[in-house]
């Protein structure tokens, strides 16, 4: 797995992750990056956790922000945590540069009562019309090149419920943001970040 | 034992309400000497000095910092060497075998001795990580932070073997004469000599050795003799004569025991986190990719049972091609990870 990228992460977006989160829960953010989501989490909601990265320079970014980290690859799954221990493991922003995501999504809902989900829809209309016009599509949300981008597994909003429609994951809760504010009509069109809770069905 | 010193060095200032000390706890080979040099032998410099001084990664503008020379050593504190006031004579032979524990039960005294109550971290590296370990159930009120650097949980089967064929040339040395040489005038400085041999494989990497030394040639051909064709072969024995010369080998012998009785598990029906979890301390622990004495999976399962635990605990594995000794080197990553968790410690007693 590569390191998360910026993909244009607001503090809008961190805002619809917290309200998802109960006060004073424990969280496991997976790709933690910096730290910065769990920073936030930590004084908008009171939790306790660790990040998981594997980058050295966001590992030490953590450590900078005060946020404990495990240094791990996703990909090689989660052997250090035990089974039901958190009630949140955040994935946040990686999901589409991860390898294997369905064996993440299966480790995140093992290790925790529930899992989050954040990703950029792919079937935005804007990303759309980049391809229409017959480009790899280069925006705020998706900000790399198609050969320099750590985005290996892009996916749809659609996509992202029919996998979790055949995977035996439940979606508790949606939230779509353009540019932090939220999308109610045409969701998969006018959706630019996709948040989703689950858990196992 | 009755009575018994121990030497230590400190850097730095104290603070009023005595809040920012720093105990590094020593390896092997190492002791009190932890920073700087000294005033008359500038040569002397200390074992980490890399690591702690002013403007480093252990600031001693803003730590107080305790370096102390381990029970059982040589280079000061009463150990093997020391006269036994019961005989007049060097204890030798009859020094009892130490452990990790004793060591942070005579460190906890020297605490007491300087009025610190409560270290804002205990550190090491290698055996002095798992005294750093150790402190944080048996004190667990006494650590505020920990810093596990290069660490295993036991020692493995191999790691034992080791020892012990690094044990058998010291015993089997004739100048050993049953551990009680120091009235004979002589010392076992073959079999000591072996045993760093033996220890400095450990310490390297296969890529570090290669790299370094490959199948360079001393002489620049092959002399078909027994002495020393290959570059390797000086390193080492010119590893291990510096170390004889210095060096007790009724110490060594104990410390290498210390090493081989370490198990905090084994009093818990081999659960570590049961064993760690009085510990109260918030945990940096840091292994370094090729080190295969104390690999970096033994530190995952020291981070293992902290995270089974709900500690605080950081994790980082560096990649570094040195070894185990990469936690005695230079290396950015490394000490910008330390110095940035230094900052969060003195943040959070600066408060």
């Amino acid at each position: 797995m590569r390191k998360r990228g910026s993909n244009g992460f607001k503090r809008a977006d961190f805002d619809a992750i917290a309200a998802s989160i109960r006060p004073g829960s424990r969280v496991l953010d997976l790709g933690c990056g910096d730290g910065v989501l769990l920073k936030y989490l930590k004084g908008a909601r009171g939790v306790s956790g660790y990040g998981v990265e594997i980058d050295d320079a966001s590992v030490l970014g953590c450590a900078m922000n005060g946020v404990d980290v495990i240094q791990s690859d996703l990909e090689r799954g989660l052997s250090e945590f035990e089974s039901g221990s958190f009630d949140y493991v955040v994935l946040s922003q990686t999901l589409q540069a991860m390898m294997n995501g369905e064996r993440v999504i299966n480790d995140m809902l093992r290790v925790g009562r529930e899992g989050i989900v954040t990703f950029p829809n792919f079937g935005y209309w804007k990303n759309r019309l980049q391809v229409l016009a017959g480009h790899m599509p280069v925006s705020d949300n998706l900000p790399y090149q198609w050969h320099d981008t750590p985005n290996v597994h892009l996916c749809t909003i659609s996509d992202f419920e029919d996998f979790c429609a055949g995977h035996g994951v439940k979606i508790l809760e949606r939230k779509v943001l353009t540019e932090s504010r939220p999308v109610s009509v045409l969701p998969n069109l006018l959706g630019a970040l996709a948040v989703y809770r689950f858990q196992r069905a | 034992m009755d009575a018994y010193d121990l030497v230590y060095e400190t850097y730095g200032k104290l603070n009023a309400d005595r809040s920012n000390a720093v105990l590094v706890c020593h390896a092997l080979n190492a002791a009190h000497h932890v920073a700087g040099r000294y005033a008359g032998d500038p040569q002397n410099v200390g074992w980490w000095d890399n690591m702690i001084g002013p403007g480093k990664p252990v600031d001693t503008d803003r730590f107080f910092v305790v370096g102390v020379n381990n029970l059982g050593g040589c280079h000061g504190s009463t150990g093997p060497m020391s006269v036994n006031p019961k005989t007049g004579k060097p204890w030798g032979a009859d020094f009892p075998v130490v452990t990790v524990e004793d060591w942070v039960a005579t460190q906890a005294r020297l605490a007491d001795h300087l009025g610190i109550r409560r270290f804002a971290a205990v550190m090491g590296g290698s055996l002095g990580a798992m005294q750093a370990l150790a402190w944080t159930y048996i004190h667990p009120e006494r650590v505020r932070h920990a810093l596990v650097i290069a660490c295993a949980p036991n020692l493995s089967a191999q790691n034992i073997a080791f020892n012990e064929v690094a044990r058998q040339a010291i015993i089997t040395d004739p100048d050993f004469h049953g551990g009680h040489y120091y009235d004979r005038d002589t010392r076992p400085t073959r079999g000591l000599r072996v045993a760093r041999m033996v220890g400095h494989i450990t310490y390297l990497s296969d890529d570090e050795m290669a790299s370094k030394f490959g199948r360079h040639l001393r002489n620049g051909k092959l002399n078909y003799t027994f002495d020393t064709e290959f570059e390797i072969e000086s390193y080492l024995r010119h590893q291990g004569g510096k170390f004889s010369e210095y060096f007790d080998a009724n110490t060594y012998l104990r410390i290498t025991k210390a090493l081989d009785y370490f198990d905090p598990a084994l009093e818990h029906g081999g659960s570590l986190a049961r064993a760690l979890s009085p510990a109260k301390a918030k945990f940096l622990v840091i292994s370094f990719t090729t080190d295969w004495r104390f690999s970096p999976q033994r530190s995952r399962e020291i981070v293992k049972a902290l995270l089974d635990n709900r500690c605080g605990v950081s994790y980082a594995e560096i990649n570094a091609p040195h070894g185990h000794d990469a936690f005695l080197l230079e290396d950015a990553r490394y000490h910008g990870l330390v110095a940035a968790y230094f900052d969060r410690i003195h943040r959070e007693f600066a408060e």
